[in-house]
């Protein structure tokens, strides 16, 4: 019997407003002073305090919802998912349950289109902190993340492959760096991947009746080896004649192995129900409109327009850039690059593949890497009279390497290229050198 | 005997330099000290509260005392909502409606009894013991915010601030004989005020006249950018129409058909001062309940009972949570017993297969009654009503019977659901128990300024008011 992989997965990234998701507190847990630093009443959970929420965030969330072409719903509202964890001040989380900000989109992956079922706005969580004070194992609790704006991204169980799920990660990864709207940093818990596995037989078309949640994933790579050998385990059980367990279980890297962590054989029941703290949100087709318009050119067309117009490599040049406001920036050098006649092509495989040492978007002017482009590929023009005088001069100074051609040595022309580069001091074409030297010396 | 001031004589005195601050500070807190063992009105007391007065002297309020109800986060003393769990929380931010206050000029003097979490109507679930009703202290002075109406009642404060979820700022005003003011939901905010059914919830002026809950509503009201169900509806001036009547309002008087109600003296003083209202201009007529949502007939209070006990309990379940035993201090064993019973309940509600049949069924329902005032506004200015339908109960009477704060707030728990506001003002006294009958003025969204009106004109028409000159 052979298998067919049914995966789904779910992304929660941290956006980098400036404030937190229901308050005024600076959204920067890495870079807070100390623990709970950046907290208020309304982040801690206090009695009486009440959530606001932040526009910019709904804003992002629609935007990439947007990007992922999906459909936004025109009238939202959050809601509280109630659970008991000590990282959560209030008892729950004010989430988005039944009207979610965006819905039904797509992500383009080689191996067909993945379906997005819903994009939703939320707070972090605290963090717990398990550390030994005056030798007294303790659990402290940071609030700096607590209310940091969270986006959940759900795919449709329609991945078929682990290198899909990870084409498919990296897709949305992209999207959101290239929107600008997270650093997900992976290793700062800035972007995490979950992914939905089971395994149907080939000829079934329904849903198997068990998942399995995987959880601990922080890269894209571990996602699709987590899912591997996740398959390689529901395979054999499924060939004894059995049927996975549903539950959650992590991944270690170290062992490439998934391990039991929680059994969800019985859903949890979060007690949802509208957030009484915050009316309805409308999203009125004006508002839907200057979303729209703040968009940068699309992704994926904008890949296009440069492979049209530049002949340049697509996965070259996404290795160039993440952010539209650095694409905006390549954009405009690869103008001038036209304009002064260099092969944009030439510069964008230079540049990807690291050849010269330029930090992209430092430089204020696009100028500046041309120039150090330039300096640093084009050969230039001397005098023949002064190449010649320095290949005499090098012949003179090297009579051993001399007769070792002479007897067939080939080779020994590099040698004698370099130590005329050497003495010249400039960097002149050496088809140019190799050729005079070769009529001197043959 | 006391200095028996209102807000508006204190403001008067002050600066016609006939009364010091030191006077009144002095007459209250001899006041507080004689009397609140007996009344158990004061959780806590602002010993600074005359130093801090002098300061504010050219303000608004001139540095005068207000009481505060003790689920209201104030600086500097702490906050009970009257639970065992919270009894050692001093806040680390004000609410709104005090920071208002005291940028005003406005002095917390002290923090007010109440129901513990502001559950029930009689302050006899109060962690730390009931207050007792100033007018007899054989009676319960109701709740939730008792303690707030006791204070003013007792001239243990100039003017006080109580909180409403369904009734319990008019019902308790209503039982102590003096003026509670429940504003529009979303005229006032909610920061700071440890939550109960946080889509009802809604600070109000406790006082002995309407003038004075004018001159605090002004204070407290408007749009708060700490909390999102505020309103940016603009706050007129109150005192601007307070005087200038009822004359061609039409005024519709409710409820009072209802088998149970009709034979009350509550029905019948409500009458009576339907009465009045027609003698000083108005146009009065009865409004018919009906079982069912029908053009001018005002829908039956029974159904919003259920509906306030699913969505109250379902908020209540909610908002408690936070006191999860790691915070504040007291483990959860610390939650009373009527506070455990609306836990569970609302717990229960909303679990999973149980939400829909309940909690949004109960929402849906909360619309009726939304659409029913809506039309009803579109006839008459105002609504009148009982405020409760009998006198304070006597103290205990509450005990074991978890749906006796319901049975209290069954006249307001339709309004409260629609979230219009309402106005309660003495209406009838009992001379031989010396208790009070209120009357609840009832007003369409952001329609306090007609609501204060007609009270302002019917307390001066009529004898009931203990503090008039």
């Amino acid at each position: 019997m052979t298998y067919q992989p049914i995966i789904g997965i779910e992304i929660h990234v941290q956006l980098k407003t400036a404030s937190k998701m229901f308050c005024g507190c600076k959204n920067y847990p890495f870079g807070a002073k100390k623990p709970n630093f950046y907290t208020c009443p309304v982040c801690l959970g206090l009695p009486g305090a009440l959530p606001v929420p932040n526009k910019k965030a709904i804003e992002w969330t629609i935007a990439l919802g947007l990007a992922l072409k999906c459909q936004i719903n025109s009238l939202s509202k959050f809601d509280r998912k109630h659970y008991f964890y000590p990282d959560l001040p209030k008892g729950y989380q004010i989430s988005q349950y039944d009207s979610p900000f965006c819905f039904n989109g797509k992500v383009t992956t080689s191996q067909g289109e993945v379906s997005i079922r819903r994009i939703h706005l939320e707070e972090d969580t605290g963090k717990l902190i398990h550390a030994s004070v005056n030798g007294k194992k303790v659990t402290l609790i940071d609030f700096n993340r607590s209310g940091v704006p969270l986006i959940e991204i759900v795919s449709e169980p329609q991945i078929h492959s682990p290198a899909q799920a990870k084409e498919c990660a990296k897709k949305i990864f992209q999207i959101i760096r290239y929107l600008n709207l997270s650093d997900a940093d992976m290793e700062k818990g800035q972007l995490r991947l979950e992914a939905n596995v089971s395994l149907r037989p080939k000829n079934r078309q329904d849903l198997p009746n068990y998942k399995v949640e995987l959880k601990n994933i922080n890269s894209f790579r571990f996602l699709e080896k987590a899912i591997e050998t996740e398959i390689k385990r529901q395979t054999e059980i499924l060939l004894q004649g059995k049927t996975p367990v549903q539950e959650t279980r992590g991944y270690n890297a170290e062992k490439n192995l998934t391990y039991p962590q929680r059994s969800k054989e019985e859903a949890a029941d979060y007690r949802y129900f509208p957030e009484p703290d915050i009316p309805p949100i409308r999203i009125s087709s004006q508002w839907l409109e200057s979303i729209k318009n703040s968009l940068p050119l699309d992704y994926e067309t904008l890949l296009a327009s440069w492979e049209k117009s530049y002949r340049v490599e697509k996965h070259l040049v996404s290795l160039l850039f993440d952010t539209h406001h650095q694409a905006a920036w390549l954009e405009k050098l690869f103008q001038k690059a036209k304009r002064l006649g260099i092969e944009v092509r030439r510069l964008v495989n230079f540049l990807a593949n690291k050849k010269i040492k330029v930090n992209l978007f430092a430089h204020e002017e696009p100028q500046k890497i041309l120039d150090l482009f330039h300096e640093q590929t084009q050969t230039i023009s001397i005098e023949v009279e002064e190449l010649e005088r320095a290949i005499d001069q090098v012949i003179k100074h090297n009579p051993q390497a001399v007769a070792d051609f002479r007897k067939g040595k080939k080779n020994v022309l590099n040698f004698l290229l370099g130590q005329t580069l050497k003495l010249l001091g400039k960097k002149v074409d050496p088809k140019q050198i190799i050729k005079l030297i070769n009529e001197k010396i043959s | 005997m006391g200095l028996r001031l209102t807000l508006k004589k204190a403001i008067e005195l002050l600066d016609n330099k006939e009364i010091s601050l030191k006077e009144i500070y002095q007459d209250l807190f001899e006041k507080y000290s004689q009397e609140n063992n007996q009344y158990n009105i004061y959780l806590s007391v602002n010993k600074n509260s005359f130093s801090e007065a002098q300061t504010k002297k050219d303000k608004p309020l001139r540095g005068l005392p207000i009481a505060v109800k003790d689920n209201i986060l104030t600086l500097g003393l702490p906050a009970t909502a009257s639970s065992n769990i919270l009894r050692n929380y001093w806040p680390q931010y004000e609410a709104t409606v005090t920071k208002r206050i005291k940028e005003a000029g406005g002095v917390v003097f002290g923090k007010t009894n109440l129901d513990a979490w502001a559950h029930g109507s009689s302050t006899e679930t109060s962690d730390f013991g009931p207050t007792k009703n100033p007018r007899n202290p054989q009676y319960s002075p109701g709740g939730s915010s008792g303690g707030s109406a006791a204070a003013v009642a007792a001239d243990m404060a100039i003017a006080s601030l109580g909180t409403e979820t369904a009734g319990s700022i008019r019902q308790p005003a209503a039982w102590c004989g003096v003026v509670g003011l429940k504003p529009t939901y979303g005229r006032v905010s909610r920061y700071g005020i440890i939550a109960m059914g946080s889509s009802l919830d809604c600070p109000g002026p406790i006082t002995k006249t309407v003038e004075d809950s004018a001159i605090l509503l002004q204070l407290i009201a408007g749009k708060d950018n700490f909390d999102a169900t505020t309103s940016s509806h603009p706050v007129p001036d109150y005192q601007k129409n307070l005087k200038k009547g009822v004359k061609n309002f039409k005024i519709g008087i409710c409820y009072i058909d209802h088998p149970q109600l009709s034979q009350t003296l509550a029905a019948k003083a409500t009458l009576k001062a339907g009465k009045i209202f027609e003698c000083l201009g108005a146009e009065v007529e009865i409004i018919k309940t009906s079982t069912q949502l029908q053009k001018n007939r005002i829908l039956t209070h029974e159904y919003a009972i259920s509906v306030y006990t699913i969505v109250q309990r379902a908020e209540v379940s909610s908002n408690l949570a936070r006191y999860d035993g790691i915070r504040y201090g007291q483990s959860r064993e610390f939650f009373g017993h009527e506070a455990k019973n609306r836990i569970i309940l609302g717990t229960f509600i909303l679990s999973k297969g149980y939400a829909e049949k309940y909690y949004l069924l109960a929402q849906k329902v909360r619309r009726l009654y939304v659409e029913n005032f809506k039309q009803l506004f579109s006839k008459y200015d105002l609504l009148i009503s009982p405020a409760s339908p009998s006198f304070a109960l006597p103290l205990g009477s509450s005990a074991n019977n978890p749906m006796f704060g319901e049975l209290q707030d069954m006249l307001v728990e339709p309004s409260s659901l629609a979230g219009i506001c309402g106005l309660s003002i003495p209406m009838f006294l009992d001379e031989k128990t010396n208790l009070y009958l209120g009357l609840n003025i009832m007003g369409n969204y952001f329609q306090e300024e007609k609501i204060l009106q007609a009270g302002w004109v019917f307390e001066q028409t009529t004898d009931w008011n203990s503090w008039k000159n």
